[in-house]
């Protein structure tokens, strides 16, 4: 018995190991993919780095041009360019910023935090907010506030980003003076680590709320829909006809299989959040690798944009990974399945 | 150069010597030390060394950090920079520079004249591409002595004088930069310059803290403490700092134009479209003149006739600048007003193209263009909307064709385009700022800046050059003159708009605009109260 029990956890050991490493095989072969067709993509837009960089110089000469081509690899042959680039990935080098004269990896440090702040917020904010909204709504279906619940979100659903960052910018800043305009802290302020933190948390709201609204909008509408579906379910009707109280059906039957497709849909669009951030980080002044992004698309840093393409897909892939375990936390029916 | 006219030059400039330093004195008297100035740089510079980057926002927190041996007025006369005075030989090939005492640079190392020596023919002349066109003018620089720098020029170059301003030729320090790769040198990060005030924290993406530099030669100077360049990055968010005095002051395109008229009307704010004489910004519709029908000077006139410039001025750039006349601004010396100008009138516009025999076709249409709108923002789209809509009226189709700056560039240096929109500064001198979009030599292709309409004449070529090198202001201006009225017939661009750029700024703030470069100025006698 001893021995068939420890060559099945054996067996398990090694097959978890198999698993990972052919986790991270798809890992490194989905990156590369990416990389390389982020240099393509980047490379058949219409455009010359050098041009653009010798240009806002208001003065320019053939010298200069020569220069700045030499400098970055720009004169090297594409396939040349392409083969520097993928063994950057590899190495995890990621060259140097043409524009800004930096480290790449030093730039998107600098700035990672500021984004995984905004993004993590809001997204915990629209998740938490969307599956209370929706399950309030859910419940009330029909009702006064169901309907409330859904103009709202039709409504934040159909808001341009920028302009509920102005509109709030113009009533909880300029008017009422209750929050910062923009900007991540106070500047030329000293301040203690908790001042500082409570600083940040201030600046934070409005950036946050603005691009928590639309994926509020969002899991509150799949939230309800999917509550209405589950609480229609036999297994409910089951529980109900048992005498279970209303709560514990809630909670333990309805919630936990009503939020799957929510964590499905949430997870998907944890990568869009950061595209969502180049406006927000851009209206708000926010410091962070949207608006890094939007620069270098302007200014055709290709070290740059190839570098934070790299990371956000990283992240998405990572974040797809987390949604995979977490799915598995929340319906273990999704491990026997895997299992059997 | 005669021996008058030296002499003259002589006293002017000890006498601008003389007054500067006494006029330092009294500003300081009766003005506030200290305070900290908040204003906005956008979009966020790549580095903060003039002589290594010469886009405006490094130049204007670089000037503060870095500076050259003269200043220039409103009036774009040469006034003490490092040098104190300054003498030019009647050959007008020697230019002799005396520094004031005691500068420093920020690392506490003293500033001589093997310092400008070196920056401008070592390092300006290898990184600085529109410094460079004029300093390997220089056949000889010596240093007889720690304070006096002797240019001699390999023939007269009247415009030598014209380009000592901290944008053009910044002084580094030789002990930092000698024997090192200029661009890649670390100390960059630091910008170790003489300026009033040193880079003391930059948070990529929020802001850029410059504090003052103690041992700064101009007595009492700087007044303020410290000033923070804020990334504003959004248009309506940096009206709103403004409004809420979270920024003291903008500049440039800090402010959208649209905006111009409500925020002048503030209590609070003074509003200045000074300071901008030395780039002298001049606007104008580029016509590629290799392609039919733009290498029909009578289509270019056409064009011309057909836009009406006080439309453009005051409902595009509501009201921001003075309607250009020629390809010299007014602000720029050497202008000539006595010019060929082309009143807006259609029907002058629909004979010429009759003339030249582009005849209305089916639906009165004479021929299509297309017009690439430059990607500089929202201003530049109403210009291509406003070009499209006015050439209609003369049966002249205008397709709008967008993009982005990189590929914007490439087609225009390239000459793949047919019109578009350009905005190009004159530096204080046409040798410096206008022939370079005129002159036969200058067709570069794959060169952005250059003349890219093609334009070729070589008349105004000998003008051009006999007026570089002249040594008279008088000569220089006869020439000049001659030039314009020849480019007025020609029209090979458009000429439209000198504009304006609004600065903003608290009315407790004092001697903000103090010179032709503006906002690039040292702000060492800036003062709060």
């Amino acid at each position: 018995m001893t021995h068939l029990a420890s060559g099945l956890q054996g067996h398990r050991v090694v097959a978890v190991a198999l698993g990972i490493l052919g986790w991270a095989a798809k890992f490194v072969a989905v990156v590369l993919v990416i990389s390389t067709m982020s240099f393509l993509l980047v490379r058949a837009a219409p455009g010359d780095p050098a041009q653009v960089m010798a240009g806002q110089t208001g003065a320019a000469d053939e010298k200069m041009l020569a220069q700045i081509r030499q400098e970055y690899g720009l004169d090297q042959p594409f396939i040349l360019q392409l083969a520097t680039h993928l063994k950057r990935v590899v190495t995890l080098d990621l060259g140097q910023s043409y524009r800004q004269r930096q480290p790449v990896t030093t730039l998107i440090g600098e700035r990672l935090p500021a984004t995984l702040l905004l993004t993590g917020t809001a997204f915990l904010l629209a998740l938490a907010s969307g599956i209370l909204l929706g399950t309030l709504a859910a419940l009330r279906a029909g009702r006064w506030s169901d309907t409330l619940l859904t103009v709202v979100s039709l409504i934040l659903y159909a808001m341009p980003v920028f302009w509920l960052g102005l509109m709030m910018v113009l009533v909880f800043s300029v008017q009422l003076g209750l929050v910062p305009a923009f900007g991540f802290q106070t500047i030329g302020v000293e301040m203690g680590p908790f001042g500082r933190a409570l600083d940040i948390g201030h600046h934070l709201i409005l950036p946050a709320i603005s691009l928590a609204a639309v994926y509020l909008a969002i899991y509150t509408r799949l939230m309800r829909s999917s509550v209405i579906e589950v609480a229609q379910q036999d297994y409910i009707k089951t529980a109900r006809a048992k005498g279970l109280a209303q709560g514990r059906i809630i909670a333990r039957h309805i919630l936990r299989n009503a939020i799957l497709p929510v964590v499905t849909v949430a997870g998907m669009q944890a990568g869009a959040l950061v595209g969502g951030a180049v406006v927000v980080e851009t209206v708000f002044a926010w410091p962070g690798l949207g608006r890094l992004t939007y620069e270098a698309v302007l200014q055709r840093d290709y070290p740059v944009l190839l570098g934070l393409f790299l990371v956000m897909s990283v992240i998405v892939i990572l974040l797809n990974l987390a949604t995979d375990v977490l799915y598995r936390f929340i319906d273990p029916r999704v491990t026997t399945q895997a299992a059997g | 150069m005669n021996r008058r006219e030296f002499a003259k030059l002589l006293s002017a400039a000890g006498v601008a010597g003389a007054t500067d330093i006494a006029w330092g004195v009294t500003r300081a008297v009766g003005q506030t030390r200290g305070g900290t100035l908040n204003t906005i740089i956008q979009p966020e510079p790549p580095v903060l060394v003039t002589a290594i980057n010469q886009q405006q926002p490094t130049l204007t927190i670089g000037g503060k950090i870095y500076e050259s041996l003269l200043r220039y007025g409103i009036d774009l006369k040469p006034m003490p920079g490092l040098a104190q005075s300054w003498t030019i030989s009647p050959d007008g090939k020697t230019y002799t520079f005396k520094l004031f005492p005691n500068i420093t640079f920020h690392d506490g190392k003293p500033c001589t004249a093997e310092d400008v020596i070196f920056s401008c023919t070592k390092v300006l002349t290898e990184t600085h591409a529109r410094a460079r066109g004029t300093f390997l003018r220089i056949e000889k620089a010596e240093a007889p002595d720690p304070l006096t720098v002797v240019f001699t020029l390999k023939e007269p170059f009247a415009p030598f004088i014209n380009s000592f301003d901290c944008t053009t030729a910044p002084v580094l320090p030789k002990h930092v930069y000698e024997n090192t790769d200029f661009r890649q040198n670390p100390a960059n990060a630091q910008a170790i310059g003489t300026g009033p005030f040193k880079l003391k924290e930059w948070v990529r993406g929020s802001h850029i803290h410059l504090v003052r530099h103690e041992g700064y030669y101009r007595q009492g100077e700087p007044h303020l403490d410290e000033i923070f360049y804020r990334v504003i990055p959004d248009a309506a968010s940096r009206s709103v700092a403004l409004e809420k005095g979270t920024v003291q002051l903008t500049q440039w395109t800090d402010v959208e134009f649209f905006d111009v008229p409500r925020l002048s009307k503030l209590p609070n704010l003074e509003m200045t479209t000074k300071g901008y004489e030395f780039f002298a910004p001049h606007l104008w519709i580029d016509m590629n003149n290799r392609v039919a029908p733009m290498n029909d000077k009578r289509f270019r006139q056409a064009v011309a006739h057909a836009l009406d410039k006080k439309a453009i001025k005051d409902r595009i750039y509501f009201g921001l600048g003075k309607e250009a006349t020629g390809p010299v601004s007014s602000k720029t010396r050497f202008y000539e007003k006595d010019v060929k100008t082309y009143d807006y009138s259609l029907d002058k516009a629909r004979r010429l193209l009759d003339d030249m025999g582009l005849k209305a076709g089916a639906g009165g249409k004479r021929a299509t263009i297309t017009f690439l709108v430059p990607p500089y923002g929202e201003s530049w789209q109403r210009l291509g909307e406003f070009v499209r809509q006015a050439l209609g009226r003369i049966g002249i189709e205008v397709v709008l064709q967008g993009g982005d700056i990189a590929g914007w560039g490439q087609k225009v240096s390239n000459w793949e385009y047919e019109m578009t929109a350009n905005l190009l500064y004159q530096f204080g001198d046409p040798a410096l700022g206008v022939t370079r979009s005129y002159a036969t030599s200058n067709i570069r292709k794959g060169v952005l800046f250059t003349n890219m309409a093609g334009y070729s004449n070589p008349a105004v070529d000998k003008l051009f050059d006999e007026a570089a090198v002249a040594t008279t202001d008088a000569k220089r201006q006869e020439l000049y003159s001659q030039a314009q009225k020849i480019l007025c017939e020609d029209v090979p661009v458009v000429w439209i708009l000198e504009q304006d750029f609004p600065n903003f700024y608290d009315k407790k703030l004092k001697n903000v605009i103090t010179t032709g470069i503006g906002v690039h100025e040292t702000f060492g006698s800036v003062s709060l109260g």
